[in-house]
């Protein structure tokens, strides 16, 4: 039948020549719309033609708003218009008429009316509600053809708020007793179902007396609907399998009406479907796989004949074979459809052939094997699609031995393709490929140039990404990792010596990042050279300023290596006045930090090992500019909900639906967790307060949403995030946040931990690295991609852990990532080196807290039993220790009675004078603290006018005792008691005291003392249940974030670690699910704090909220000693 | 899904296009005119399938085309259809113009395409109806064109007075259709299937 299409429409040239057509000279001499398609023909150039259409429109637009102007000429406009938009001219005067045309004309204007509708308007269009009632009429109708037209355009769009309006009627012509109407109805349905599934939820049962209707037709349109479900969900239709199997039988067999048949093949596009249906149910299911292997083998044994349309069937029914559970025989007689695909002389089945080897060569990589020539054939085919198939297919089982042939091959294909979008899609495959099987340095080095140079400006900025990444952390062997560097080093400088202005941006971008990084690798060069080159780059015209913000970093790094100051002074000079924030912004650290080399020094440390960076994700180190905000009266930080709630409280009327239940919310936050763990403040609304926070109390308001996510997954996100985090504190010099920030971080934060988490990473790498080295043969092209070894893989890290090097280095970080934030680097790098000195500040404070002023030399000893029993303390005392000094013992005696039977921390000496000997010991009671003041008495007279003064700042301190305790007998013992509770929460709480007391000689002996608690002994579990937990969740503003160590030896890491807590800070587990575990515990009854751990990537994911903004951060201390020590 | 139908010829001028997708108006036409781009370029003995461009969908959209002379017909579809299918379909089609068009005039040619275009949309408003494959069968396609084609006529031929023309059309019905005769072939029967109210 096709050569008839061809004979007539090869007639074409004749007919040009209109007049001797009798058919279109019929058409064209009474029809306005023929004289201006003829008008349209004989233009010759572009701006004739939209003259031409501009004056026909202005007529059409004169004639529809006349009054006079009939429905039928209104149809005859309609066609002019349609074909007027069709050559890319609006009119959007006549979107109205044609609602109006439809609304009012008889059938066949209406049907007009309906087509100018259904091409003019969207789904979203306003004027599309005006056609709400037309339809409702139409549909209602007694003329099928105008229901066929209403169904007809309700299918192509329909406002989705109006559903519900003509949903009964739609369902209703279900039983129609005409085919198509029940057929269009159903496809009507379909449509409904995918813009609003939630609106035909309750028609499902429609749908299955759809799919058993008496007519062919409607059962075939119902398999669209099918489709769709199954795709989504084929767990709630495995019961259909069988109906499905008997449907295809019966076709298959021949069974429809002869009308059907499209080449003497029955139904073929319904057998199709079916087919489709059926690989999606059985996949991965082996009893409803079992049920469809008879059908599967009936029709490749029916479908042997020689027509298009059969190979169609054939190639479904393949693909069918290989997703669902395996049978043998139908593998093989499958493999042998694909063997005769491949090797057909037709291209098209050819194409066919390549995809489905594609698709089966992970489970049958042999098959890939034997047709080996035939693919290697393809690789030279004249068709580029073929090409690229064929690269496709090559891709799949590419492995460390044939990598470089194959890399080859598609880099062969890009230097013709010119395609953008193809271009962009093999690059990234390659430097995929580079990335895991590069045979050594200089190839992979070689092979991301040409990546980079290829794939320009339009390569997904993820790769430059990864390779620097890659650069950066290095694999196990140092000296490999120096040898690449180098290598890349030297590649790039003769790069540069050469035509660089023809180099891509990005790859420019990549090259300076190295050589800043690492061309003091190569100590011939001078790093004068470099800088000169780099100079060159500048002043190249086509440079970007991103690319020129780069040169200026790499600058900065140089000027670390002793280069000479003249040329980077210079340059920085140029663009300290430039335009460009950013460009700015590096022309003055430039300068700044070429001038300090101290500060350089701290800033950008050189050959530092790249340990992974623990990143301070709840931003505590934030916390002192809070409190300064809040002090000078900023208003306290909401979150979104909350805020949200007291909005909908303030109305009368809330229409806001209910709010989010604990599952969903706390499932959303993982998810976000999941995705990108340190982004969270940007991708998850539900956390990220503490930077919303500093929004708030910042005079800076940074918009985030509209900041593009220029870096992957892994990669320099964390960069930006930190820069948003730390924007609002930002400063006009570089250096005074740095000072700020100092003072800011709070002694508490958490002290990194990066030893242990080393070692252990090094341990998996090696282990995985080594595993799956066997050996391919030779340098066959074809090969079983499954076990290959990973050259460059990657260290494994946890990824909220992970951080790319340049973290360390701030200056590293990509402008474009920050471009918008004005971004001071220098804050980040001292938000980056906050943990360490974190550190030291903590050390600093224990250091503080053992010293005791005393003004008697002989306390020196104590000094040193202080700080012991601080240790003690800090490893989370258990409460029921046993006291195994005989002096405690004798002081245990003097407990007072209803305390003796509850956990007390070990007593210690607090101070002793000559006279008197201070011990204190801690009782936890339920709901308080007990301070136990022990004096006893070594002097052999009665000590009068004792006092004793305990305070603290964060505790609040009350005296138990009637009266302070005036007198002391000799040798006698008294015990004074103090209720503490908690004012606000810290890591440690150091309570100084004084107590004074007469000496014989009537003079007054004065001795400060000290003790410290930690907050672990104010820790009570909060008993909750998950419900209660959900809300109490919600409700809390302040959180934090932190990974921790696993317990991983254990057999199941979760609970077991969750256990030390218990155990050792009396944490209330209130449930574990799966690998996450919410666990309470509050300081009284108003202080809760909520813990929510994940297991991921080996660690302990915790998530800490509490209403107490300090509370998090000093439990996240104390769970990190628990599981130290453990 | 099928995301858009488009008719253009050998100039690249569109001779009928049709989305079931919602795009801006210079949006449609880039499309238009990257999709000519990409299928004249492509001889005649290579495979009739393409790799989606930029501008319609990444990868999991492909158009599939033919070629008739001065003509390119081309369907964009996203990857839950058939390539060989639609290709079939293309050719159901086209030779339901040819044979739609045919009855009227002697000859179908490109501009028949363009002088009838309302009754090229109807055509395959039969055929595909929101981007849904609806009828795969010839023969009930031109049984539904040849009514809409002798609906005009008799339109035509009362032309001087509507009224009547309305209440005869509003009188019509559609015939029955041949195959609904011998419907007694096929019991499809669905076991396992809820009972229905």
């Amino acid at each position: 039948m096709s050569d008839v299409v061809e004979k007539t429409l090869t007639a074409l040239p004749s007919l040009l020549s209109l007049d001797s057509q009798p058919g279109s000279a019929k058409l064209s001499t009474n029809s306005k719309l023929g004289s201006l398609i003829r008008g349209i023909t004989e233009l010759t150039s572009k701006h004739e033609e939209e003259k031409l259409i501009q004056r026909e429109l202005s007529s059409i637009k004169e004639q529809v708003s006349s009054p006079n102007t009939t429905m039928r000429q209104m149809k005859e406009l309609m066609v002019r218009t349609i074909y007027c938009e069709m050559l890319g001219y609006e009119a959007t005067f006549s979107y109205i008429h044609a609602i109006k045309l439809a609304q009012q004309g008889n059938v066949l204007e209406k049907r007009v009316g309906y087509l100018a509708v259904s091409l003019f308007l969207n789904e979203s269009h306003e004027l599309l509600l005006l056609l709400v009632n037309t339809v409702l009429k139409d549909l209602q109708s007694t003329n099928l053809i105008e229901v066929c037209m209403a169904l007809t355009v309700v299918s192509q769009m329909f406002p989705k708020d109006m559903i519900p309006a003509i949903l009964p009627l739609v369902e209703e012509k279900l039983n129609h007793s005409k085919e198509i109407i029940r057929r269009k109805a159903v496809l009507a349905l379909y449509k409904f179902y995918l813009i609003a599934p939630n609106q035909v939820q309750h028609i499902h049962n429609r749908f299955r007396k759809a799919l058993c209707d008496k007519d062919p037709g409607v059962m075939s349109a119902s398999l669209h609907i099918y489709l769709q479900l199954i795709q989504e969900n084929p767990e709630s239709y495995k019961d259909l399998t069988a109906s499905f199997v008997t449907i295809l039988k019966q076709v298959v067999a021949g069974k429809l009406p002869m009308d059907f048949n499209y080449h003497s093949v029955p139904a073929p596009w319904l057998q199709i479907q079916l087919l489709r249906i059926l690989s999606l149910l059985g996949k991965s299911d082996q009893s409803t796989s079992e049920v469809m292997y008879e059908i599967l083998d009936e029709s490749l044994r029916r479908a042997e004949m020689n027509h298009n349309i059969t190979y169609a069937i054939l190639y479904e029914c393949v693909k069918c074979i290989y997703t669902i559970h395996p049978k043998s025989e139908l593998l093989e007689k499958a493999a042998k459809v694909i063997g005769n695909f491949v090797l057909s002389q037709r291209i098209n089945l050819k194409y066919l052939g390549l995809k489905a080897l594609t698709y089966v060569v992970h489970q049958d990589p042999r098959l890939a094997l034997q047709h080996q020539m035939t693919i290697i054939e393809c690789l030279d085919h004249p068709d580029v699609i073929i090409k690229r198939e064929t690269l496709e297919l090559l891709f799949r089982i590419t492995n460390d031995q044939n990598v470089t042939v194959i890399v080859e091959k598609m880099l062969d294909f890009m230097s013709i393709n010119k395609e953008d979008h193809t271009t962009a899609d093999l690059v990234g495959k390659v430097a995929e490929l580079a990335e895991k099987y590069a045979p050594d340095n200089e190839w992979f080095v070689e092979t991301m140039n040409t990546v980079f140079s290829v794939g320009g400006d339009t390569l997904q900025p993820d790769i430059p990404n990864s390779f620097l990444k890659l650069l950066s952390e290095g694999f196990d062997d140092e000296e490999e990792n120096k040898k690449l560097r180098l290598f890349a080093v030297n590649s790039y400088i003769s790069l540069l010596q050469g035509e660089p202005s023809k180099l891509p941006q990005r790859f420019l971008q990549a090259i300076c990042w190295v050589l800043g990084e690492y061309s003091h690798l190569r100590e011939d060069v001078e790093p004068d050279l470099v800088l000169r080159l780099l100079v060159k780059l500048l002043n190249i015209k086509s440079t970007s300023s991103e690319t020129k913000s780069w040169i200026l970093m790499a600058m900065t790094k140089l000027c670390s290596g002793g280069a000479p100051l003249s040329v980077p002074l210079e340059v920085s000079e140029t663009y300290s006045s430039s335009m460009d924030t950013m460009l700015r912004q590096r022309a003055q650290e430039l300068q700044y930090l070429s001038q300090n080399p101290e500060l350089q020094a701290r800033v950008l440390p050189r050959g530092v090992s790249q340990e992974p960076m623990e990143v301070d994700s709840s931003l505590s180190f934030l916390d002192g500019f809070v409190s300064e905000a809040l002090a000078a009266g900023a208003a306290p930080y909401k979150p979104p909900h909350q805020r949200q709630e007291e909005l909908s409280r303030s109305k009368a009327l809330s229409l806001e639906p209910y709010g989010l239940s604990l599952p969903i919310s706390m499932s959303s936050c993982s998810i976000a967790d999941r995705q990108s763990p340190t982004l969270l403040s940007v991708s998850s609304g539900l956390s990220g307060d503490r930077t919303d926070h500093s929004h708030k109390g910042g005079s800076t308001t940074l918009k985030l949403d509209g900041v593009r996510r220029v870096w992957g997954k892994e990669g320099y996100l964390a960069q930006r995030e930190s820069a948003e985090e730390t924007a609002p504190v930002e400063a006009p010099s570089p250096l005074q946040p740095l000072v700020q920030q100092g003072d800011g971080d709070a002694s508490y934060s958490q002290t990194p931990t990066p030893i242990p988490e080393c070692e252990q990473e090094k341990q998996q790498l090696a282990s995985s690295l080594f595993v799956g080295l066997a050996s391919q043969s030779s340098v066959c092209l074809m090969g079983k991609s499954e076990q290959t070894s990973q050259r460059f893989r990657r260290k494994l890290k946890d990824p909220a852990a992970s951080f790319p090097s340049s973290t360390q280095n701030p200056l590293v970080s990509p402008p474009s990532s920050v471009g918008h934030l004005l971004l001071d680097s220098s804050i980040s790098s001292d938000l980056i080196s906050s943990p360490e000195q974190t550190h030291l500040s903590s050390v600093d404070l224990t250091v503080a807290n053992g010293e005791v002023e005393l003004p008697d030399r002989d306390m020196k000893g104590i000094k040193s039993t202080l700080l012991r029993e601080d240790s003690a303390l800090a490893a989370g005392s258990s409460p029921h220790e046993e006291l195994d000094r005989p002096k405690d013992s004798c002081l245990t005696s003097h407990l007072p009675a209803e305390l003796s039977g509850l956990p007390h921390s070990e007593i210690t000496p607090l101070c002793t004078s000559p006279s008197l000997d201070l011990s204190s010991c801690h009782v936890q009671k339920d709901d308080s603290l007990v301070l136990l003041v022990f004096m006893k008495s070594s002097s052999d007279y009665d000590i009068q006018q004792i006092q004793v003064q305990v305070t603290c700042e964060e505790l609040e301190v009350s005296c138990v005792c009637d009266s302070p305790v005036e007198e002391l007998k000799s040798h006698g013992v008294v015990v004074c008691q103090y209720f503490l509770t908690v004012k606000s929460p810290s890591v440690y709480f150091v309570l100084s005291g004084m107590m004074s007391h007469q000496i014989p000689d009537n003079s007054l002996q004065e001795t400060q003392f000290s003790h410290r608690i930690p907050l672990t002994s104010f820790l009570r579990p909060l008993r909750l249940s998950t419900e209660e937990y959900g809300t109490m969740w919600l409700a809390f503003s302040h959180d934090t974030k932190q990974n921790l160590p696993l317990m991983m030896d254990a057999e199941e890491p979760l609970t077991a670690t969750l256990k030390v807590l218990k155990d050792k800070l009396q944490l209330h587990v209130v449930e574990i699910i799966g690998n996450e575990g919410i666990v309470a515990c509050c300081l009284r009854q108003d202080q809760p704090c909520l813990l929510h751990c994940r297991v991921h990537a080996g660690m302990l994911a915790v998530w800490l909220r509490s209403p107490i903004p300090e509370l998090p951060d000093c439990l996240l201390y104390h769970c990190q000693r628990a599981l130290q020590e453990s | 899904m099928i995301k858009a139908i488009l008719i253009f010829n050998n100039h690249g001028k569109p001779r009928l296009s049709k989305f079931y997708e919602h795009f801006n108006e210079d949006i449609e036409q880039q499309i238009i005119r990257e999709t000519f781009h990409l299928v004249s370029k492509r001889d005649e003995n290579v495979c009739n399938f393409l790799e989606g461009g930029m501008l319609i969908g990444g990868s999991d959209y492909k158009l599939i085309y033919r070629h008739y002379a001065t003509l390119y017909f081309v369907f964009c579809v996203d990857s839950s259809e058939s390539e060989l299918g639609i290709l079939d379909l293309i050719q159901v089609n086209s030779q339901v113009f040819v044979e739609t068009l045919d009855k009227c005039f002697e000859n179908v040619c490109e501009l028949d395409l363009i002088f009838h275009v309302d009754k090229v949309h109807h055509i395959l408003a039969e055929m595909v109806m929101g981007g849904m494959v609806l009828e795969t069968n010839m023969n009930e396609i031109i049984t539904q064109v040849d009514l809409q084609n002798k609906m005009e006529k008799s339109e035509a031929g009362i032309a001087g007075a509507p009224a009547r023309a309305v209440s005869a059309v509003k009188n019509m019905n559609l015939p029955e259709m041949p195959r609904n005769i011998n419907i007694g072939d096929i019991s499809i029967k669905v076991p396992n299937l809820p009972s229905f109210k």
